[in-house]
């Protein structure tokens, strides 16, 4: 359930509204937990006080319906309340495990929430700023006022880089990790494979020109030199998953290191790991995902693709290159971003023929398309796509079409987290960048200024499971149920 | 305002290349940022070097939009600003990617533009009314080919258009295979001087990503982002603030006179007049005045739109209008002085009626002189 502020417009059915902004996660028929930071959990204490909307706060023509519905609620709450703490007592081998808790009563698994999805939570934000302060990494501010639903997430001005409050040049963050955040956030390297491949090579440089101080183990001290440099790129632009796990994996494999290695012996170590990563889990994973995925396309296919996938666009350019198989291409766009352009240039220039469209014309193309081929962002552990916004609108009309969906995916890119809606955890992008000039004339160039008028810029969608018909990874094409499966295989791996 | 850590300060505008190869032994690494000791300005400095980072310049420079002085600078008998010293600099759309830069100087009657620059961009903005501060963000393999190169022998009159024409030449390697005649010889001798053997690869983090990224600097056309030069020049122009240099002696004066007017947004906190001046007569001076420490005004004494020195000595009845006076001169009663430059411990004698003139340190002018 995605409610969120004090006054949910529809309440989800299995929880009990909670009047404070926590953020719950409904994993498939399991309840959700409140978080409520003002809240201790306290098993046998009636519920929080919060709950219970204030007699004095009553308006004065009478209650509203939603008010009556609380006003209810809390009383059953209460009374079970009353219930279980007889039970308690009596006998204590009943463990509170029915399905309907009161919130304050969390039971052993709390999930903390990220920092990046805390934006409207005053005492995380704190924290974060004296995580900052601590690594001497400048805290970015936010930008315009953010729609409601999405007030939880960072919005920042592409205007207003994060280098404004450095010195120049910079001596706590690394020259080479500057101009690397300076790329995220002004958009010149985008794409979870790009970012990936350049976050890697400028670690790579970072471990080249690293020293251990005297009196400190490289294993350690290195990880913790890293740390504000990842603080950093994160201020810049949040992280992508990609990121995450390359990250993930670098931390591990510093941290695994034999303390009897010298130290350029150690660092040689660490860039071959890398290279290996590099080379595996990117480089080679994209030649085996465009070699099964070029088997699915048959002479005289139409092809619809959207926005610009690295894995796409090569999968198409091998396609037309190493096979006689004939076929043709509808690029899909959408604003503001506009990638598609590039998608078709590549295309265009290798003599694929190609068809450009917007996303609004998806239904009049899609009765002659044959297969639908996306990329992804992340795959998520209950088998959701985290793609481009944009690829769930995709992949559901094309559901109504009865044309299949395929989708892209290396095996790095796929992650623990568990999402079925699109709000909870996202990206918001540069508002500006949804100002348009035509005929000399902005647009909604002067939409700060009006308060009634909030511009939102996603990046980021979840397309559910059952709308996608295969997955194409690099060990093989799967279903979007079986993630899991291989997420637990590479626990095990890692292990 | 964001802070600089200058690692050297060089007290010459031009730099020969013994210099800058000192410089390199320096400080090792690193790219460089020059700039001129002489240069007056509040800019953002981030947004130059910011220019510099993300697109992982060659060369990064900073201009801002020029205004011809109105007054004559004393000393210097009506002469007028030369038109041969305009320079025509050519941006693209977006305004920060530097295409062209040539001095009138250089020309004979014409404007020549190459194709090339046309092909790949074809809206140049070309401007002639922009002045160059002198501030240039450089790669470490520009300071390497300047040591290696002895012809070049400025930094802004030859290299920065050498490098500025080259972001559209290919590389003298290429076109050797072409001619075998003996320009061929003569450019094999100049081959190992050319930018691009200087380049080295592995220095470029845009290569790798470049082919999964979907940013592209340009459309239209089927090449790869930034048409795949190695050599890129950027410039940042400032709209409004301060930015001059006062490398003459008529934008010396300029900027001194508009330093009151920006004293507060340069955040110095002292008052125009200092607090240890003794003046007599506090309504005589201009709101727009500076005033030294340690410096004594008589009575009677006005003083408007000048600016004056530490440990002046200044009498009474003394009429000082658009005045620079720098530190210990004495002044005598019943003088008048319009529009004039006075150097250090300048001594001038009673009733002396001085109008745009430049008088230099340790002179003494006799009395009633004009």
């Amino acid at each position: 359930c995605g409610s969120s502020g004090p006054s949910p417009t529809a309440p989800c059915l299995s929880c009990t509204g909670g009047s404070r902004s926590g953020r719950s996660v409904c994993l498939n028929g399991i309840p959700s937990f409140h978080m409520s930071p003002t809240v201790a959990p306290h098993p046998a204490s009636p519920p929080a006080s919060a709950n219970v909307p204030n007699d004095n706060e009553k308006p004065v023509g009478g209650k509203s319906k939603a008010e009556l519905r609380a006003e209810r609620r809390a009383k059953q709450e209460a009374e079970r309340a009353q219930k279980q703490a007889k039970k308690a007592e009596l006998g204590q081998g009943t463990a509170p495990a029915k399905p309907r808790l009161t919130p304050t009563e969390a039971p052993s698994v709390v999930k903390r929430l990220p920092e990046h999805v805390q934006v409207d939570d005053p005492a995380a934000q704190r924290k974060l700023a004296k995580k900052l302060e601590r690594q001497q990494v400048p805290l970015r501010q936010d930008y315009g006022t953010k729609v409601n639903l999405f007030s939880h997430l960072h919005q920042y001005s592409r205007k207003k880089p994060l280098t404004q409050q450095m010195s120049i040049p910079s001596t706590v963050i690394h020259p080479a990790v500057v101009r690397l955040g300076l790329q995220y956030s002004q958009g010149i390297i985008n794409g979870s494979n790009a970012r990936c491949i350049a976050l890697l090579e400028v670690f790579k440089q970072l471990i080249r020109d690293y020293s251990t101080p005297p009196n400190e183990e490289l294993s350690r001290d290195l990880v913790a030199k890293l740390k504000p440099h990842i603080s950093f790129l994160n201020q810049c632009r949040p992280l992508s998953v990609s990121m995450g796990n390359a990250i993930k994996f670098l931390k591990k494999e510093i941290s695994c290191l034999p303390d009897t290695l010298r130290e350029e012996e150690a660092k040689e170590k660490l860039q071959g790991t890398i290279d290996n990563y590099l080379r595996e889990k990117i480089v080679l994973a994209a030649e085996a995902i465009s070699k099964s995925a070029f088997e699915k396309i048959n002479d005289n296919d139409v092809i619809l693709v959207y926005g610009c996938s690295s894995l796409v666009n090569r999968t198409l350019c091998d396609a037309h290159m190493q096979t006689d198989r004939t076929f043709r291409v509808i690029v899909v766009d959408s604003r503001p971003r506009l990638e598609g352009r590039e998608t078709l240039r590549r295309l265009v220039r290798r003599g694929i023929h190609c068809t450009y469209v917007m996303i609004n014309a998806i239904s009049y193309v899609l009765p002659e398309v044959s297969k639908v081929l996306l990329g992804a962002h992340a795959l998520l552990a209950n088998g959701s796509v985290m793609s481009r916004v944009g690829t769930s609108q995709i992949a559901l009309v094309s559901k109504a079409y009865n044309v299949p969906v395929l989708v892209c995916c290396e095996t790095y890119k796929f992650c623990e987290r568990v999402q079925t809606d699109s709000f909870v955890s996202n990206e918001l992008d540069d508002p500006d960048d949804l100002i348009v000039l035509r005929k000399g004339q902005a647009q909604l160039g002067g939409w700060a200024e009006n308060k009634s008028l909030r511009l939102l810029n996603l990046v980021y969608d979840v397309t559910p499971p059952d709308l996608v018909d295969l997955v194409i990874t690099d060990l093989g094409m799967i279903p979007c149920t079986s993630v899991p499966v291989v997420l637990r295989v590479k626990n095990v791996d890692q292990q | 305002r964001s802070k600089l850590n200058t690692s050297l300060l060089l007290n010459r505008t031009k730099l020969p290349c013994c210099f800058l190869y000192g410089i390199l032994l320096l400080l090792g690494n690193t790219d460089v940022l020059v700039l001129s000791c002489d240069l007056i300005t509040d800019v953002d400095l981030y947004k130059v070097v910011d220019l510099f980072r993300t697109h992982d310049a060659t060369l990064s420079m900073l201009m801002k939009k020029a205004y011809e002085p109105t007054e004559v600078a004393p000393g210097q008998k009506g002469k007028k600003k030369p038109v041969e010293q305009r320079d025509f600099i050519g941006v693209d759309d977006t305004g920060k990617r530097l295409l062209f830069m040539a001095n009138e100087a250089d020309l004979d009657e014409e404007l020549v533009i190459k194709r090339s620059i046309l092909q790949k961009h074809p809206r140049m903005h070309i401007r002639t009314g922009l002045m160059d501060a002198h501030l240039y963000c450089l790669k470490k393999y520009v300071v390497d080919f300047l040591v290696e190169n002895r012809t070049i022998t400025s930094l802004r009159s030859e290299l920065i258009p050498h490098l500025v024409r080259k972001q559209f030449s290919a590389p003298t390697s290429l076109q050797q295979g072409l001619d075998n005649k003996e320009e061929g010889r003569k450019k094999k001798e100049q081959a190992s001087l050319d930018i691009y053997s200087f380049i080295k690869e592995d220095n470029s983090l845009l290569k790798p990503a470049p082919d999964n990224s979907c940013w592209n600097d340009h459309r239209g056309d089927m090449n790869e982002t930034l048409h795949e030069g190695k050599v890129r020049c950027y410039v940042h122009i400032m709209k409004e603030g301060l930015c001059c240099r006062v490398n003459t002696l008529g934008l010396y004066i300029e900027a001194n006179r508009q330093v009151p007017k920006l004293f507060l947004n340069l955040g110095l906190e002292e008052p125009l007049v200092h607090g240890t001046a003794q003046i007599t007569d506090r309504g005589m001076v201009g709101s727009d005045s500076i005033i030294g420490s340690s410096t004594q005004i008589g009575e009677k004494t006005s003083i408007k739109h000048s600016i004056i020195g530490s440990a002046c000595t200044i009498k009474d009845k003394v009429k000082i209008t658009n005045c620079i006076i720098m530190n210990s001169v004495t002044i005598e009663e019943g003088c008048c002085l319009q529009g004039s430059v006075i150097c250090n411990n300048a001594v001038i004698e009673k009733g002396a009626d001085i109008k745009d003139c430049l008088i230099g340190s340790d002179q003494r002018l006799e009395t009633k002189g004009k």
